[in-house]
């Protein structure tokens, strides 16, 4: 970006960002929001750029996405190396640097609006203070996208990356957005990544993240999910890349009617850790959110899954539903889970729970006894019970992609195990 | 060309004998039924024929056609023929039956040969039809929230997918009504096969009423204490497995 275009009030934010972020504490042991998490993964520096020579152009020819795209936009450390578009007119999809620019407003009505309450304040400090580019997606009212807009991320280089998503959808306006993070390099690389979504009234927002990077790599993800009257909301996020990553997911329930369906899919293989942090909060009466998390824990690997469903003063005939399901491939790894309920509203439906259990003997002797092999049947008991949540996703064709890079995680664990 | 089962010993894993010299023949072409009381060992003696690991064969042999059975994998013993229906079908969570059944004909091919999805839908429909159950079934998980009588059809499903040499069918009939009972047999005699041999386990005479078996054995304590035609069954609805004790004794 050439700084004398940038908005005064954005440069104000990130110089106000850069002092918050020096000033918050590291999080500490003890800190129940860093609660099992291994803090020995916080220490970041500077970084170097890559020391592989990275071509734009193979980078474009490995963003695969699912197959009806209504646009796709290609970035390597924030530049853009491709983009096009298919879009109903009125629909703005572009860079974010772009979109400061040019949609300074409706820039600034939007971004990073909500606090961060899942522990990674400071982290998300850094991100508001160093991101450079990312995407913007406007849906204005009345406005359906049909396929997914597909921006892949593709990271190298140790240096901290800090994509953003900004994705605000009008009244009755649908869209959907598949962010894909992923390395071009073998370099232990850093990305601090954050997504705001603002689904307008009786609108319908759903977002996908992928995250493939390298196992060297650590991430921390910040999602923050803001659901009006009556809209519907998704938030998917796949977890089979690097060494450690934090995923923080926030869903704000603003309006009656409102619906968040939070969903994960993890596979942790080696010394892989994903720590899960969420949080369902229900402001207005009569809205629903639905949570599945599901984790599939290989080799040495750990998950740690916190999730706390907050249900405020007021915010009556609230459905809140969260389940958090661990299966565990070896004896070596580790699976945590602290479900969590606050209630201070009545005729409420709430549930929360955990299971961690591996696969049953009898289980993979039925397949067996069918003429599948023992690492075959593995797989296919540990693909079947992923697709719970992925078939929440309602959108066929999203569903065969996800399974696709699933199946290319079990192929590696196949091949390593 | 028959199962042949040769003074069978097995145990649990704490050794506890189970089955104590097990001796059948079961040619292709024919049907034979074995009968008995709870705990006369018929279930496991199934299990072991498909190679459970929770048994361990302490004497004896299986030959398939000849050829040591026991030596090989469960699932090497299920792609060189043998088919197993379960009592109690396990549940698959998240796995569609038609990509189950599918996944067990793929592991039948040689590497890098792909099943022919046309022909695989059209022959699964068939077999579907024949044993009226609905289409849907393609889609839902395997056993997933099904009925006991349509966990025991889709296990005839299976075995009619998988074309096995030998059919071993544990306790098929229990948990069936009338209704299901007759659409498990047809499934059953739509098997019947002068390449195939079948093995029917049950507790009751009535699935025979339905399936005409060429021989009945009757297994008490571990052995098969007594084998004939299927009037033998018969005989054994009547009188019960009373008679056992004298034979024992003498």
């Amino acid at each position: 970006m050439i700084l004398s275009t940038i908005p005064t009030w954005f440069a104000a934010r990130q110089f106000s960002a850069r002092e918050r972020y020096e000033s918050l504490p590291m999080p500490k042991r003890g800190d129940e929001m860093w609660r099992f998490s291994n803090l020995k993964q916080l220490a970041f520096d500077e970084g170097t750029a890559s020391s592989a020579t990275i071509d734009p152009l193979d980078l474009l020819a490995r963003s695969a996405g699912p197959e009806k795209s209504a646009a796709k936009l290609v970035f390597h450390r924030d530049e853009l190396i491709h983009s096009e578009a298919n879009l109903p007119a009125g629909v703005i999809c572009m860079p974010l640097a772009q979109a400061i620019i040019e949609h300074s407003g409706l820039i600034e009505a939007h971004f990073m609006k909500q606090e961060t309450r899942l522990g990674s304040a400071k982290y998300a400090a850094l991100h508001e203070a160093s991101v450079r580019n990312g995407v913007f997606v406007f849906v204005p009212d009345g406005i359906e996208v049909e396929g997914t807009i597909e921006v892949h991320h593709w990271n190298s280089g140790t240096a901290g990356l800090f994509p953003h998503t900004l994705i605000v959808t009008g009244r009755h306006a649908k869209v959907c957005v598949v962010d894909h993070f992923a390395s071009a390099d073998e370099e232990a690389g850093v990305v601090i990544a954050l997504n705001d979504l603002a689904a307008g009234e009786g609108s319908k927002l759903d977002y996908i993240a992928l995250q493939e990077l390298n196992e060297l790599s650590r991430m921390i993800q910040i999602n923050q999910t803001k659901v009006a009257r009556d809209a519907s909301t998704i938030g998917f996020t796949l977890n089979t890349g690097a060494a450690w990553a934090r995923n923080e997911s926030l869903s704000r329930l603003e309006g009656p009617g409102g619906r968040s369906d939070m969903l994960s899919v993890s596979l942790p293989d080696h010394q892989q850790e994903y720590d899960q942090r969420t949080f369902q909060h229900h402001v207005a009466p009569g809205a629903t959110s639905d949570l599945l998390f599901k984790n599939v824990l290989y080799g040495h690997s750990r998950t740690i899954f916190s999730g706390l469903i907050f249900v405020d003063e007021g915010a009556h005939h609230t459905d809140a539903y969260q389940t958090c399901r661990n299966l565990l491939k070896t004896d070596t790894c580790e699976a945590n889970s602290m479900p969590g309920l606050e209630i201070n509203a009545d005729q409420v439906k709430c549930s929360h729970g955990s299971t961690t259990s591996q696969i049953s003997d009898d289980e993979i002797f039925y397949l067996r006894a069918r003429g599948i092999d023992p690492a075959n049947a593995r797989r296919l008991i540990a693909r079947g019970f992923c697709i719970e949540a992925i078939q929440r996703l309602n959108h066929p064709e999203l569903e065969s992609f996800i399974i696709d890079r699933l199946e290319r995680k079990f192929s590696r664990i196949a091949v390593t195990s | 060309m028959s199962l042949q089962i040769i003074n069978l010993h097995a145990t649990l894993e704490d050794g506890t004998p189970i089955l104590k010299g097990v001796n059948l023949e079961i040619p292709k072409g024919q049907v034979h039924a074995i009968m008995g009381p709870n705990g006369s060992g018929k279930s496991t003696l199934s299990k072991v024929i498909a190679g459970h690991e929770s048994y361990v064969v302490t004497a004896g042999s299986v030959l398939q056609d000849g050829e040591e059975l026991l030596e090989k994998s469960v699932d090497e013993r299920s792609r060189d023929g043998i088919f197993l229906a379960f009592q109690y079908p396990s549940e698959v969570p998240g796995v569609s039956n038609a990509n189950f059944i599918r996944a067990a004909l793929q592991a039948r091919l040689p590497k890098g040969e792909e099943i022919d999805a046309v022909a695989y839908y059209k022959s699964l429909y068939e077999k579907m039809d024949l044993l009226e159950m609905d289409r849907k079934f393609t889609a839902r998980a395997v056993n997933e929230g099904f009925s006991g009588g349509e966990k025991k059809r889709n296990e005839i499903l299976q075995m009619m997918m998988l074309d096995p040499q030998y059919g071993i069918l544990d306790e098929t009939d229990s948990g069936l009504d009338i209704d299901a009972l007759k659409i498990v047999a047809k499934g059953v005699n739509a098997m019947r096969s002068p390449d195939r041999g079948l093995l029917l386990i049950t507790h009751y005479q009535r699935l025979l009423d339905y399936i005409k078996p060429d021989v009945v054995h009757v297994m008490a304590e571990g052995k098969i204490v007594r084998s004939g035609g299927a009037e033998l069954a018969l005989e054994l609805e009547e009188n019960g497995y009373e008679f056992l004790k004298e034979p024992a004794l003498a």
